[in-house]
């Protein structure tokens, strides 16, 4: 019966984009709102505290890290809203793939934050960033990027099924916004309290947002954090993704 | 395999409640099977466990032949579900609902385009475009939903209150879709609130309350249940009541009165005796009549007869022990 696992699965994902063809205001929104915040960043409440070098060097790759990570509240809702809806009970009375349902809604996500980084990438690009790393380098870093999204969003999938309604996602979203700047994606931690410092390196959005610095070549990167950037993203899937999965299969039984 | 659903003992708990308490059910292949009772008696529950959706907690499910729980895969291939709420996209149109539906069906993609265009054209939605599902009329949504359900001319059909909400119209036409079905071979099993919905639709009505079934058959036999025929009686004026029952030869601790309608009404066994009789008092007395009549009792004298104790009403059958006799396992 997994003959049909791929075929379902792109049935899910067309579904996905036929929403964006509907919506294309929803989908844009999506792709502006991290353009405003490293505007914001960037000319407003930034100067970089504690970064040496140009802030702009800096700050670019952490929006990108912080992005990936705030994806998570776009998958949670995403995924409780599907679920309050009629149409999951016809889902899943009908001799579809297990998890079809699960992979269009990654791939649609994973594509729309791919997406984000393009524009990023441009808006970045305009503000002055450049990259001083080769083109493999650079790739990896898109790459540590968007794992650090899918584990995001398999961290989504199980928060929602969780929490339930679409009322319990905004209590999720409003820790997830401490957490994701607790992280070195907008300040160095050197220029934090000493507890606060530590608890922000620790951060898995800290070490993505270090590796991807490392590979742009940004001055003052440390090096080293590329292990880090990979197994903490693995763990999280190794732990979410099982869980989410195993939940959607018993939801409501 | 005579039977397109075979129900034994099915339970199902939620906290200390058993929203389905032992029920037990048969539908034969190719009829209409209402499943009858009020709010909370377990019918969406029901539906629910028979369409794959719920695990029961204890007993056996068989649906078109096939196990709900270890066949799960091969039940849904058979099954259609029209559920209380829309199951549909909304933010879609009803063509791409349905080529969406159609393809996780396995139809293929041409076929599924096929399909489609056949049953937007057969529930008269074929000039809806690409309007969203969301803005659609009720009527409109409901006949989509059915659509849905029909994608592969399914052998088992569920509907769950196929018309709660609907207006008149829109339960008219879903009442027509229904019909068209049979004959066809479809099994369709429908849950209402409606005694009228059963009446009109169903071969054979079961009586539900609180997670079992209290009586079973056809809308006539369980009309019998509730004894023969009665008549009624209107009065002209209301506080003309208590004389009417002192005078009718009738038997005065079976008369109901309903001091609203301005009618009295009681059971009769000779029906042309009766009529006569109470024809000949009223006149004699001087009582003026609005309107007799002699008619078959309703489903709800049946239903309320039934279910007026906790026990089933039914002599013939002795009640099972409240407390089941193994205690249901709960699927957490």
């Amino acid at each position: 019966m997994t003959t049909y696992a791929l075929s379902d699965s792109w049935t899910m994902t067309r579904r996905e984009l036929a929403h964006w063809a509907r919506q294309p205001a929803q989908v844009l929104v999506g792709l502006v709102f991290p353009v405003m915040l490293l505007l914001m960043f960037s000319y407003l409440i930034g100067g970089g505290r504690g970064v040496d070098g140009d802030y702009v060097d800096f700050l670019v790759p952490g929006m990108f890290a912080l992005t990936m990570a705030f994806g998570l509240e776009g998958t949670m809702l995403a995924v409780t809203q599907d679920l309050n809806k009629g149409v999951i009970d016809r889902f899943r009375s009908m001799p579809m793939a297990d998890g079809a349902v699960l992979v269009g809604r990654s791939a649609a996500d994973m594509l729309q934050s791919a997406l984000g980084l393009v524009v990023l990438i441009g808006v970045g690009y305009a503000l002055g960033w450049r990259v001083h790393g080769g083109f493999g380098a650079f790739m990896g870093a898109m790459g540590l990027l968007l794992l650090l999204r899918f584990a995001m969003l398999w961290i989504g999938i199980l928060l929602a099924m969780v929490a339930g309604k679409p009322e319990m996602v905004q209590a999720v979203q409003i820790l997830v916004w401490p957490v994701g700047f607790l992280s070195n994606a907008i300040a160095t931690p050197e220029s934090m309290p000493a507890w606060l410092g530590t608890v922000v390196e620790w951060n898995p959005l800290s070490q993505t947002a270090t590796a991807v610095r490392d590979l742009f070549g940004v001055a003052g990167a440390e090096p080293g954090h590329t292990w880090a950037a990979v197994a903490w993203p693995l763990a999280l899937l190794a732990v979410f993704f099982p869980l989410a999965v195993r939940r959607f299969r018993r939801l409501s039984v | 395999m005579t039977d397109a659903i075979v129900v034994d003992g099915v339970r199902k708990r939620y906290g200390a409640r058993y929203a389905l308490d032992g029920l037990d059910l048969r539908v034969g292949r190719g009829t209409v099977h209402a499943v009858l009772g009020p709010n909370g008696a377990g019918k969406t529950t029901l539906v629910r466990v028979m369409s794959t959706l719920l695990r029961p907690g204890g007993g056996r499910v068989e649906v078109a032949g096939h196990d709900v729980v270890t066949q799960a895969r091969e039940v849904r291939r058979r099954i259609g579900l029209l559920g209380q709420h829309a199951a549909l996209d909304e933010e879609l149109g009803g063509r791409q609902n349905l080529e969406m539906f159609g393809r996780l069906h396995h139809l293929g993609a041409r076929h599924a385009r096929v399909r489609a265009d056949e049953l937007l054209a057969r529930f008269g939605l074929a000039d809806t475009g690409r309007k969203a599902v969301k803005r659609y009329s009720g009527g409109m949504r409901r006949r989509l939903d059915l659509a849905a359900s029909l994608i592969t001319e399914p052998e088992v059909l569920f509907l769950d209150e196929p018309t709660t909400g609907l207006d008149p119209r829109g339960r008219a036409e879903v009442w027509a879709a229904v019909r068209s079905l049979v004959g066809g071979g479809t099994t369709v099993l429908l849950t209402t609130q409606y005694l009228e919905e059963a009446d009109q639709l169903a071969h054979r009505i079961s009586l539900v309350d609180r997670g079992r079934v209290v009586a079973d058959g056809t809308a006539d036999e369980l009309k019998a249940l509730a004894g023969g025929d009665r008549i009624d009686v209107v009065l002209r004026d209301g506080g003309q009541l208590g004389t009417a029952v002192a005078l009718l030869p009738l038997s005065r601790a079976e008369i109901s009165v309903d001091v609203d309608r301005r009618l009295l009404s009681a059971p009769v066994t000779d029906r042309m005796k009766a009529l006569a009789g109470v024809v000949r008092a009223l006149e004699e007395a001087g009582v003026e009549a609005e309107d007799v009549a002699l008619r078959r009792p309703t489903l709800d004298e049946v239903f309320l007869r039934l279910t007026a104790d906790d026990e089933p009403a039914e002599p013939a059958e002795p009640a099972e022990p409240a407390e089941p006799a193994e205690p249901a396992k709960e699927a957490v």
